[in-house]
């Protein structure tokens, strides 16, 4: 530990009950004992696989991978040091952080596997629904409970959808995946327009709280954003909202072309007016059964795990100041916290180099202890594969800071252009068609220089191996799509998308690049922005103005950029 | 090789499959939507019992009131991975009244017993290798809850309210 009276220290989140920890241990028995069927020859693979990806795990090129949920991003210190140790013990040492929030373990033996989930059960962890078509593991802002912008702490109500949503009987069989996303704020860090279903908590003109459900958004090989199916549900219906979107789904999703059941494919077949309509006809009907009403007190009892933190009182609000460094940091990685002498700060997995969200075991432990040294116990992934520490006292930000720096994870860079995120690619999975990763590296290492970074401000780089997009390229402001021709690995850009709430769908600029040529393309793109750009435009700004063409042209190098 | 569980033990199967171009024969049968649709009149003025049996894609709802005439409907998985029926069973159940056999029939898997039984089939056609004791297992590997579903079985938080 970084310093011997540094205890363990429980955060205010939701905890298991007799109930949780009874389930969840059922659970981990039952898929051992999936996991003997399959290993003794009674399942065939066609048959486990079902099966194994309802508990998150893949075969992949080289070896299982098994991915742990994180519940709407949150992790204690005492989980953040058991997936450490699981990494040293049971993988090479390193764990992947993912878009959607989760922990990915890339080198795990099948008979490894029932003694992790025992493991992880311990601390109150699991990797139920994180694949497979069913719901997966429910996301959220990752400023939650943090910020001053949000209506309200978004993760109770992530929490009662993941209690909902768990081994649901009728929607464990369902077309395609179906992701879930919960915002409590105008601003949208948790790229809600792009999920199956999300849902942010909004107040309506009475002042009441309740929530905006939107469905259909998605990335894949047919991005959409998603639609408003409605603009306010009460706070006691909205399983029964929920349940009706995903029933409505069940029914009506085709069947017959894997590419074409998500149910943004529905939605925009049959239009999202006549959603609204089937929705509402199944929302009455399941209202009128009575069974799914949330209640207050239920409501209640969950809010009561995620009270804030006693912030202390009469702290200085001034940032301290510790070099120019760490003022960089400052810039880009801290961010308003709502109660005066604390600060949210960000920690990239993104020096430039280094695999987007990787951690290794050491890195964990390390980041276990600053957690419990500096947040609460708390930490947050995003999906931006980074991780937050919410409750930071500002007067130990320079103490944290200088602990990254030795972990290598104090780039002062989110939101910046080698703030990347990319998709494991054909490095580990066997859907890629190219590699991301090296991607990711090359253009971090062209915009290394600092200066030059924080010159180019915000700029999100978003990396896919393949059409399947896990990458989020179409929601990159420069995404880049890798494809396959021929056995040789090529790299389309993708233009002027967006995921947070100003939503937009990338356009693609044409034929891709080599290998080696398209961190060059990326740079040409970006001196037109640099170029163009007027008064405080971001490049997304620069790029809605001006269109393609220029960008196009100098990326082709048609003309000098 | 095929047989029957039903209500947690070995059953008879009384109901004779008719296919649609087929002579009626005497006793109870099962016959597809198309057919029912073609000789409704017949059938229900037969005085025998019926079963209706519903391809994944056919939602019950579209029987109507004529959901009531059937002692069977028999839901069928064309693969493990078409989860339809289970939104169908659910509606018959806890929209349409339904109360007589909702059978599972077609390619679904042991692990899928549970959630089935849990939206509101009460009887599996299930291939020889498959047994009572099997089918028990698989109703008990989970004991608790998280939703209501038709099988009324008591939620985790209902039952943390009762605590």
């Amino acid at each position: 530990m970084l310093n011997p009276l540094a205890k363990q220290v429980d955060p205010n989140m939701y905890r298991y009950d007799e109930f949780d920890a009874q389930f969840v241990g059922e659970r981990v028995e039952q898929f051992a004992g999936q996991v003997a069927r399959r290993l003794s020859g009674e399942l065939t693979e066609d048959q486990f696989k079902p099966l194994r990806l309802m508990n998150g795990l893949y075969l992949q090129l080289h070896a299982y991978m098994l991915r742990v949920a994180v519940p709407y991003g949150t992790l204690s210190s005492k989980q953040m040091r058991k997936l450490a140790h699981i990494a040293r013990t049971y993988d090479k040492d390193f764990g992947h952080f993912t878009t959607r929030t989760n922990l990915q373990f890339n080198w795990i033996k099948l008979v490894d596997v029932p003694a992790i989930l025992r493991e992880l059960a311990d601390v109150e962890m699991h990797c139920i629904q994180t694949s497979g078509n069913c719901v997966r593991n429910v996301t959220a802002d990752q400023f939650a409970g943090a910020t001053d912008e949000e209506i309200e702490d978004p993760r109770p109500l992530a929490e009662i959808i993941r209690q909902w949503s768990s081994l649901h009987p009728e929607f464990a069989f369902l077309a395609r995946k179906f992701k879930i996303a919960v915002g409590a704020c105008e601003k949208d860090r948790a790229a809600l327009q792009y999920h199956d279903m999300a849902v942010q908590i909004v107040k309506n003109t009475q002042g009441r709280i309740g929530y905006k459900v939107m469905a259909g958004g998605g990335m894949g090989r047919t991005p959409y954003i998603a639609h408003v199916m409605s603009e306010f549900v009460k706070r006691d219906d909205i399983l029964a909202y929920l349940e009706a979107v995903l029933r409505v789904y069940n029914q009506d999703s085709r069947r017959d072309n894997i590419h074409k059941q998500r149910i943004k494919i529905l939605i925009n077949a049959i239009g999202p007016e006549e959603m609204r309509k089937r929705i509402e006809r199944e929302f009455n009907e399941i209202k009128r059964a009575g069974t799914m009403q949330l209640p207050q007190d239920e409501l209640d009892r969950i809010t009561a795990y995620f009270t804030s933190p006693k912030f202390e009182t009469g702290l200085s609000d001034e940032m301290p100041q510790a070099g120019q460094d760490f003022a960089n940091w400052v810039k880009t990685n801290v961010s308003k916290h709502r109660a005066p002498g604390y600060a949210i700060a960000t920690i990239t997995l993104k020096t430039p180099g280094q695999v987007p969200g990787d951690a290794t075991s050491a890195q964990m432990d390390v980041i276990a202890d600053l957690m419990d040294q500096f947040s609460v116990g708390e930490v947050r992934v995003t999906h931006e594969q980074n991780l937050v520490l919410p409750h930071a006292r500002k007067k130990d930000l320079p103490a944290i800071f200088a602990k990254l720096k030795e972990l290598d994870f104090a780039s002062p860079n989110a939101g910046l252009i080698t703030d990347i995120i990319a998709c494991p690619g054909l490095d580990y999975c066997d859907l890629a068609n190219a590699r991301s990763i090296p991607i990711a590296q090359a253009i971090a290492r062209k915009f290394e220089n600092l200066d030059r970074q924080h010159q180019i401000g915000e700029l999100k780089i978003k990396i896919s191996g393949c059409i399947n997009a896990c990458g989020h390229h179409h929601a990159g402001h420069i995404g880049i799509l890798g494809v396959d021709k021929k056995g040789v690995e090529f790299y389309q850009l993708v233009l002027g998308g967006s995921g947070a709430e100003d939503a937009s769908i990338g356009e693609i600029m044409g034929p891709g690049f080599g290998e080696h040529d398209i961190a060059d393309a990326v740079e040409r793109v970006v001196n037109v922005y640099i170029a163009q750009r007027k008064d405080g435009e971001r490049f997304l700004d620069t790029y809605r103005r001006l269109g393609m063409a220029p960008f196009k042209d100098a990326a082709y190098g048609k003309v000098a950029a | 090789m095929t047989k029957l569980i039903k209500s947690g033990a070995y059953a008879q199967d009384v109901y004779a499959p008719v296919a649609d171009d087929a002579a009626l024969p005497d006793g109870p049968v099962l016959v597809s939507l198309a057919r029912f649709n073609e000789d409704r009149d017949t059938l229900l003025a037969r005085n025998t019992t019926v079963g209706i049996r519903l391809q994944s894609s056919e939602n019950p709802e579209q029987l109507g009131a004529d959901v009531h005439h059937f002692a069977l409907i028999a839901l069928e998985f064309p693969k493990f991975r078409d989860g339809r029926a289970f939104s169908w069973a659910r509606i018959l159940r806890t929209r349409l009244g339904f109360i007589g056999e909702i059978r599972a029939v077609g390619d679904f898997l042991y692990d899928q017993v549970n959630y089935q039984h849990r939206v509101g089939f009460d009887a599996w056609e299930v291939s020889d290798n498959f047994t009572v004791e099997m089918f028990q297992r698989a109703l008990t590997e989970m004991t608790n809850v998280y939703q209501p579903s038709a099988d009324g079985k008591k939620t985790i938080r209902e039952l943390r309210a009762a605590r």
